[in-house]
């Protein structure tokens, strides 16, 4: 089974039924299945397919949807980028994977340009909007590469489904994901990783094909991206938002379009909470809630209940590397509000000590081991990182997840994190490397030493702080620092608070101690 | 209206305009599509609102039609001053 099937099949059981709705745009699925195909045949004529990378640079939109099985119709991989990355590391990743194809939206044109300037790999740009201004320029000047309008590239392509030669242990996806090196890696998921995890995940949320889901995060990002796809296998409706900027017209959106299912994280369940009359609403479609990427407190779940009566809450946990680890039953929630459950179904979990021996006894804290066909392959060109997080299983073939988190079981297995192994910062539920931070700090010459740490913060669950020390005579402000930090880095790893320090603390080794910090 | 316009685009600038690739932007334009102002941003906005000119924002004034554009800003505050006497 290759994932562009989930498509195809609920195209074919429910052709005329409403797949997406994004604004005032409705698409059934034989609507978004057409459209796919198109967008295949298209790839395919430029010679795109056999395992080549797609990068596409769009925002939550129809067209993303469509990319996405577009290019797996293509035998491609998709790599689906958070749309307020910068060009530097677009250029990065585009260069990192050698992508064959680049596909955006007019908006995002600049730094779309910018960085596929840079990319020799790049052999097609598709580019969605309001392509006039930019496609004259390909008579003229030309580019390095074919530029191509979506209109018309999709409108002189035929519609019948490709044929496939790709298998399920074929790539299906690389999901870019931050690293501590201070350079994203590239999670490698095949068409097996990814069905294996959502029919996992469809299984213990008993998602039916009358569920409606409101998706509001990011298609960059896992959890988003899996709604698409956990949606079109159960044959369900995604109504699909750009953010949560707007908190009320999304409340508005649970009740008019009759939402069962809404996933989010702490940040938003924060927002919501601020809400002055959130409590007069009710939402009696909502069946459930989920929510992951960050621990959410009891206070919220209290919160949320008070809210959304009726409906089931998930509290979860997992990584890119393996799409999800844990659930905890509804149920289980008021027994053991912190606790974020037991491996999911086909799924085996456990603790390892420092030994990397099982630990059996409650109560102990060991890293976290995740066994199960969801698995990621590795990363994409590092071998080194790939062998430190997958390792040995029970079988000579098979590798494990080392998750680098610590957790502790109960008498019944329930799993309780404990810590991270390394400092990643979890800001508004998104993975922030303070050293890519620090790294763009460095890039100013006044900067002679940087330090970026996570500030407990009740909306964003950590904020990002910068402690800074600064030649002599420098005249660079605050505002300075974040203002050359919002050109190089998306939003959400933009520092809150920048704190000028005369010098920071070593460690024996001379290295900057963030202790104390 | 004229100085309410400018007192936003003053705020706006000095908070959020340093990651967008022009830094000249319209009264008309859209905060979302421009990418001006990200989802957490729109709340440091609604405190600006408030305690500049002392409004209440009600939970559903908090959309769009008020919030995403300069002049959408203006015609908020002018109708909230306006309601108010």
């Amino acid at each position: 089974m290759q994932v562009q099937e989930f498509l195809e099949r609920s195209a074919e059981r429910f052709p005329d039924k409403a797949a997406l709705i994004a604004g005032s745009r409705r698409f059934t699925f034989s609507d978004i299945d057409a459209q796919g195909n198109r967008l295949a045949n298209f790839l395919s004529g430029c010679g795109i397919g056999d395992g080549d990378r797609v990068v596409v640079l769009l925002d939550n939109c129809p067209e993303t949807v469509i990319s996405i099985f577009g290019v797996l119709k293509a035998d491609s991989v998709f790599v689906v980028i958070n749309p307020s990355v910068k060009a530097d590391k677009l250029a990065y990743m585009i260069n990192n994977c050698r992508a064959a194809a680049l596909i955006t939206h007019s908006s995002k044109w600049s730094t779309a340009l910018k960085a596929a300037i840079d990319s020799p790999s790049l052999k097609t740009v598709l580019v969605a909007g309001d392509t006039d201004a930019i496609l004259e320029r390909e008579d003229g000047g030309g580019f390095p590469f074919e530029a191509h309008g979506w209109d018309e590239a999709l409108g002189g392509s035929k519609v019948v489904t490709p044929g496939s030669k790709a298998i399920d242990i074929d790539l299906a996806a690389l999901i870019y994901t931050s690293g501590t090196t201070g350079h994203p890696k590239g999670v490698m998921l095949t068409h097996l990783n990814i069905v294996s995890a959502s029919t996992s995940i469809t299984a213990y949320l008993e998602n039916r094909a009358d569920d409606i889901i409101l998706n509001t995060l990011p298609l960059s990002f896992d959890y988003g991206l899996y709604q698409i796809l956990m949606a079109a296998q159960f044959g369900g409706t995604v109504v699909l938002e750009r953010s949560f900027t707007y908190p009320y017209a999304v409340i508005e959106l649970l009740k008019r379009e009759k939402v069962t299912g809404f996933p989010i994280v702490p940040t938003m369940a924060a927002i919501l909470l601020q809400m002055k009359e959130l409590k007069k609403e009710r939402f009696e479609h909502l069946r459930y809630i989920t929510n992951t990427a960050a621990a959410l407190p009891a206070s919220h779940i209290n919160g949320l209940r008070k809210i959304f009566e009726g409906a089931r809450i998930y509290s979860m946990y997992g990584l890119t590397e393996c799409k999800r680890v844990s659930y905890l039953p509804p149920e289980e929630l008021d027994r053991r509000p912190t606790s974020v459950g037991r491996g999911m179904p086909n799924e085996q979990v456990y603790l390892v000590d420092g030994d990397g021996r099982m630990i059996d006894e409650p109560g102990v804290d060991g890293e976290l081991v995740v066994r199960g066909a969801n698995v990621m392959k590795g990363y994409w060109e590092l071998p080194e990182e790939t062998e430190r997080m997958l390792r040995p299983g029970r079988y000579p073939w098979e590798k494990v997840l080392y998750t680098g988190d610590i957790f502790r079981k109960d008498e019944e297995g329930f799993l309780y994190f404990v810590s991270r192994r390394d400092d990643i910062i979890k800001s508004r539920g998104e993975k922030v490397s303070p050293k890519e931070v620090e790294n763009v700090i460095y890039e100013l010459p006044d900067v002679i030493e940087a330090a970026v740490v996570g500030v407990p913060d009740e909306i964003l669950g950590e904020s990002i702080k910068a402690f800074i020390v600064l030649k002599r005579d420098s005249e660079l402000t605050d505002k300075d620092i974040i203002s050359h930090c919002m050109k190089r880095l998306e939003d959400f790893m933009v520092p809150k608070v920048v704190e000028f320090k005369e010098a920071l603390d070593k460690t024996s080794s001379g290295k900057i101690s963030k202790k104390g910090l | 209206m004229k100085q309410v316009k400018e007192k936003f685009r003053c705020f706006i600038v000095e908070n959020f305009m340093f990651g967008s690739d022009n830094n000249s932007f319209h009264d008309d334009d859209s905060f979302l599509e421009k990418g001006i102002i990200d989802s957490t941003g729109v709340l440091e906005l609604v405190s600006f609102v408030e305690d500049e000119f002392g409004i209440d924002v009600k939970d559903d004034e908090l959309v769009p039609d008020n919030f995403d554009s300069i002049n959408n800003l203006a015609e908020y505050i002018n109708t909230k001053s306006n309601v108010n006497g």
